[in-house]
């Protein structure tokens, strides 16, 4: 097993990810702005994480055919949910007497937001990054079917040539680096709670 | 015009789904009870659980076919494994989070250890372990259309067929009701969530 697939498989998880906050981040704070939007948000983002992966990847290669990107955007509306919802939970949870100090600053609400409560609600935020990355780990072995290579290739070769030791290892490989992002992810994000309280 | 091999195809789907899940959630609440017994160990159990949990389940699935070959068992055996890790840490979880005062108070009522368990730890752990149940019915639903791989049909086949020939109208008939499929039974679950949960515990909104 060459190391350019467990990059290529990085890559595709990095790059979801990557994404997903660039989009959830927003989509959070709309929910916390908005409450109006709260439940159609969480809806949306919660039956996309309730289709099945394949079936996912399979109407967004209908539209943009095999490749990498297909599994990106499919992972990225995958993650959307643990992001969006920690986003939210996490704004709401600031203490209501830190807003109003900010406010009596006569700081604006934008302002508020950036410098306060953002930053207060990052490590709540940091759990959805890690619950999004470590899923997103195991959801892109499914990328081999639409053409997008990575983890799932080797697996998938390990079974259809019936070579078990090709199947273990790269089963082994995967579970390593699911348990490695948790493990690292998790300890930074005690110290950011450690931080903040 | 696909309409009567669709309508196998979705009950194949729902047979292999209802059956792990069934099989697998039985085994799971048993194993997880068991477990809550001896909490001083929780923090080797539960890393070993969440370890397993990373294994997708197409390595179930794959494992038993090189073993047990291409037979329907091999699907169900593969998905019902898949199906356990989810329900058996909720379980654990769930118990272990149960308030020791109130487990006190019951006993302190007289109760014994068997009542302590049926009437006060798994009503307050049942909304964990039915999140546990809508994850694991959510994942069984979509690796059972790896049944396909192994030429065990489910929805699975359309899609599988229609990417390899690249037939996007095969693909769509496929994945459409296989994601309808997995929102029904996550909603069938929710609903099921909140008959079962206990009066007091039920959230007012």
């Amino acid at each position: 097993m060459s190391v350019n697939i467990v990059l290529e498989h990085l890559y595709i998880v990095i790059a979801a990810v990557a994404i997903t906050i660039l989009i959830g981040l927003p989509l959070g704070i709309l929910a916390y702005f908005r409450p109006s939007f709260r439940k159609l948000i969480f809806w949306i983002v919660d039956v996309l994480q309730t289709i099945p992966a394949l079936a996912l990847l399979g109407i967004i290669m209908v539209f943009l055919g095999a490749g990498k990107l297909t599994v990106i955007i499919g992972l990225f509306l995958y993650s959307l949910l643990p992001i969006v919802h920690n986003t939210c939970l996490g704004l709401t949870e600031v203490d209501p007497g830190v807003k109003e100090a900010a406010w009596g600053m006569g700081m604006t609400k934008f302002y508020s937001l950036i410098r306060v409560e953002l930053p207060l609600a990052f490590p709540v935020i940091f759990t959805g990054i890690r619950i999004a990355s470590v899923t997103a780990i195991g959801v892109a072995v499914f990328a081999t079917f639409v053409g997008g290579g990575g983890l799932g290739s080797i697996i998938y070769r390990g079974i259809y040539i019936q070579n078990m030791e090709l199947l273990l290892s790269g089963t082994f490989t995967l579970m390593a680096m699911a348990v490695f992002f948790d493990t690292v992810m998790a300890y930074i994000e005690k110290r950011l709670y450690r931080r903040s309280s | 015009m696909y309409g009567s091999k669709l309508v196998t195809a979705i009950g194949v789907h729902l047979y292999y789904v209802f059956v792990s899940v069934g099989v697998g959630f039985v085994i799971a609440v048993f194993l997880g009870i068991l477990l809550s017994r001896i909490p001083q160990y929780a923090n080797y159990i539960l890393p070993v659980i969440s370890i397993f949990q990373t294994i997708p389940g197409i390595v179930f699935i794959g494992i038993l076919f090189l073993y047990l070959g291409m037979l329907p068992i091999t699907v169900i055996t593969a998905l019902t494994i898949y199906a356990i890790f989810p329900v058996l840490k909720n379980t654990f979880v769930g118990i272990l989070e149960v308030d020791a005062s109130y487990k006190e108070a019951a006993r302190g009522c007289g109760m014994s250890d068997l009542q302590v368990l049926l009437k006060i730890e798994l009503p307050l752990a049942m909304p964990t372990i039915f999140a546990g149940l809508r994850m694991a019915t959510i994942y069984t639903v979509s690796w059972a259309v790896l049944a396909s791989m192994i030429g065990l049909g489910g929805l699975g086949e359309f899609i599988y067929i229609g990417v390899a020939t690249n037939n996007n109208r095969l693909i769509i008939a496929g994945a459409i009701p296989a994601a309808i499929m997995a929102v029904c039974l996550s909603y069938l679950i929710d609903l099921l969530q909140k008959t079962i949960t206990p009066r007091g515990l039920r959230k007012v909104n």
